[in-house]
């Protein structure tokens, strides 16, 4: 295997646990796998405690509670409940859907610390089209209640294609719902986004525009509203630090109980994810296979071996690579400095046409029946 | 945004200031974020109790550590931590 040699290991600081693939949304871009319907399983509220428990004690402290829609599960209140006796610091990273005031006061109780809420666009004709369910104005009222129980409010929107001309309009109402951070997540193409990538990549122009609208912003509301903003790796010319280096700080656990250096890395070929119904945290993060896959620089094929940024970038992302040139140790072809730069062109190409063209074709949704077609 | 003499500091609600036992360092916690903190920047930050004006929290550090000279350092650090939305005036 990659990276056999002794590495320096740093513990786990983050922790993505990805509850469930159940969401009663539908947004074309998700980032669960494109074949989730065949994971149908899901790990106990034991399973869970003793996963958070093992974590923590090697120095996890970030707690990501995602899925699918986290809220379908009917222990959360009592996972939230651990992991804050645990120290955790617990974010629920939600769709707001099926949220009431009750409940969240209830997750409050619990102890948990922030709740991100998604909003599709800035509009609900829109925002109901993309989520493929009638939530817009549920949603704005979930922020409001966020809000008044004392929670940091963190709107999350993802930018594409069919929402970027709303830039403007996404920001003020962040700011009239009273967000105090807004994250700003231009599209990554993995999963359901890639599989949509023609009708979601923006062009470069709506990027250009939709950026200097949101720098704007920024220093319109500094001290009030943070923004983040999730740049668009395909009009970068230098990828992403992915993960801030593969198995250095993220421990994602997939619904089914597989964990996972990134919550893409189920796509990757050959890595035998290890199971935590199986091992332990801490086998999974220091002895596993998968995650001293791409630990360190040895895996490196050129350019990035002999590149005097690798250790800024670590060579980007390994998922992207995969997805886009079919081999993981290359270059991420966002880099220009790599030979594969010229599949990222044709991307933004196919997509540009695709927008010019008449009749476009249907998004493909993420449900379970589009899912089975995948699996 | 600069430090107002007159007025108490506290600790931003929406922060958490932790002790980490894996790191030995005191951290803060916010969504999706994390700060690590070095000695004197931790002993700063949990004398913002809102209890206490800036000249306070000086004077009490100084005689903890049994020094003088510390005003300016941990003005420029209460402007900072303000600025970062770790401290509230009100």
């Amino acid at each position: 295997m990659a990276g056999s040699n002794k590495i320096n290991i740093t513990p786990p600081r983050w922790l993505l646990a990805e509850l469930t693939y159940a969401c009663p949304l539908q947004c074309p871009y998700c980032s669960n796998p494109l074949d989730y319907a065949k994971y149908p399983s899901e790990l106990s509220t034991d399973d869970w405690k003793r996963v958070l428990s093992q974590a923590r004690k090697m120095g996890a402290v970030q707690l990501g509670l995602s899925g699918g829609e986290p809220l379908v599960r009917r222990d959360l209140s009592e996972l939230i409940r651990h992991a804050r006796e645990l120290g955790y610091y617990s974010n629920l990273i939600t769709s707001g859907y099926g949220l009431t005031e009750e409940r969240i006061v209830e997750l409050r109780q619990a102890g948990l610390d922030h709740i991100q809420v998604s909003i599709q666009a800035s509009t609900q004709e829109l925002n109901d089209h993309i989520a493929g369910t009638t939530s817009y104005e549920h949603k704005r009222e979930v922020a409001h209640l966020v809000k008044k129980h004392g929670y940091p409010m963190v709107l999350c929107v993802v930018i594409h294609r069919e929402n970027i001309h709303q830039m403007q309009q996404i920001l003020e109402m962040a700011e009239e719902l009273g967000a105090d951070y807004l994250e700003l997540a231009n599209t990554q193409y993995y999963g359901w986004a890639h599989a949509n990538r023609d009708l979601l990549l923006p062009t470069q122009e709506q990027f250009e525009q939709a950026e200097a609208i949101a720098q704007a912003y920024k220093e319109r509301v500094a001290g009030k509203m943070k923004i983040y903003y999730v740049v668009p790796d395909y009009y970068e010319d230098r990828p992403k630090a992915c993960m801030n280096g593969w198995g250095t700080t993220f421990l994602t656990i997939a619904p089914d109980g597989v964990a996972l250096p990134c919550h893409s890395a189920r796509e990757l070929p050959g890595l035998d994810c290890p199971n935590v119904n199986d091992y332990s945290i801490e086998e999974i993060w220091t002895e596993s296979k998968a995650f001293n896959f791409f630990r360190g620089f040895d895996w490196m094929k050129e350019p990035c071996r002999s590149c005097d940024e690798k250790e800024k970038d670590f060579g980007g992302c390994r998922c992207q690579a995969y997805l886009l040139t079919g081999d993981m140790y290359n270059t991420d072809p966002v880099c220009s400095k790599s030979p594969n730069r010229h599949v990222v062109q044709e991307a933004i190409d196919s997509a540009k046409s695709a927008s010019l063209a008449p009749g476009e074709k249907p998004l493909i949704f993420r449900n379970s029946k589009n899912s089975r077609d995948f699996a | 945004m600069t430090i107002d003499p007159d007025k108490n500091i506290r600790f931003s609600p929406t922060h958490r200031l932790q002790w980490e036992e894996a790191q030995q360092k005191d951290v803060i916690l916010y969504p999706e974020g994390m700060v690590e903190l070095n000695q004197s920047s931790a002993e700063i930050l949990k004398l913002c109790d809102g209890n206490r004006k800036p000249q306070q929290i000086v004077d009490e550090l100084e005689r903890k550590f049994e020094t003088t000279g510390l005003r300016n350092d941990i003005i420029a650090f209460l402007e900072v931590a303000l600025k970062n939305g770790w401290i509230k005036q009100d």
